[in-house]
């Protein structure tokens, strides 16, 4: 029955939001950006192995003002998904289920990856 | 025991089978990335600055070039099983979806060896 619109999960215009499903489709979507970011990785190792005056150009690109901004977005992403990675790392091996905890490590490491951000931001962007 | 019969297997019906390796792949990539991802991020935060001699000397040392490629490599693999698992979720026009994990699998695959040949350039060749 092609073109009969259904609720599709997850159904997040009727469920009540908690961080456990806001997380994990954060991690899904930093995840994605990530892979962008990957690209922009790929381009600035090409034009470093190319020559000076490619990567001169590609460096005038990524250390302009709104490029930076993208640099921010993409530290917060790292350091989110890696540390979200690693509550998926510990739930596979079956801990951290219950409910406190599961809400509890999910604001660690929501906050964790701000913090690490902010610091990664001034130390290396700005 | 499976249920799916010989008349299954020839008209592709049931599953695919490769969930139990994908699941696998990705938690070793995701594990390798943890101390690579992090090496990555503090040497770049550890550069005085990004000058192309600065960068060019830092990434010709024997160790930063082995950790770039292992770095490259697991960040490519890891990308593409999860971007795989998106495209399996959200994209359901049968044609479209093989498409998009071609179209996936192609542009990783270039992505990698792109970076890989670019990293190895760098430690082998001289500087421009």
């Amino acid at each position: 029955m092609h073109g009969v619109s259904r609720p599709l999960s997850p159904h997040i215009s009727v469920y009540s939001w908690h961080v456990t499903m806001a997380l994990s489709s954060l991690h899904r979507i930093t995840g994605l950006l990530l892979s962008l970011g990957a690209l922009a990785l790929a381009v600035w190792l090409v034009a470093l192995a190319t020559g000076s005056s490619a990567y001169a150009e590609v460096r005038d690109v990524y250390a302009s003002a709104w490029f930076k901004v993208l640099l921010v977005v993409w530290a917060f992403c790292f350091f989110f998904h890696l540390a979200n990675g690693v509550r998926h790392l510990a739930w596979d091996t079956g801990a951290g289920f219950e409910r406190g905890t599961i809400r509890a490590s999910g604001w660690t490491v929501f906050v964790a990856a701000l913090v690490a951000t902010a610091a990664f931001a001034a130390w290396a962007i700005f | 025991m499976s249920l799916v019969t010989p008349l299954n297997r020839v008209l592709g019906l049931g599953t695919a089978g490769g969930a139990g390796e994908h699941w696998w792949t990705q938690r070793l990539t995701a594990v390798a990335l943890v101390p690579l991802g992090l090496w990555f991020a503090i040497s770049l935060a550890l550069l005085p600055d990004f000058a192309y001699a600065t960068v060019i000397e830092w990434a010709q040392r024997p160790i930063t070039s082995i950790l770039l490629i292992l770095t490259v490599l697991t960040v490519g693999y890891h990308s593409y099983l999860g971007v795989q698992v998106v495209i399996e979720d959200y994209v359901h026009d049968k044609g479209l979806k093989v498409l998009a994990l071609i179209a996936s699998a192609f542009g990783h695959a270039a992505l990698a060896i792109a970076a890989l040949f670019a990293v190895l350039k760098i430690a082998f060749g001289p500087v421009a």
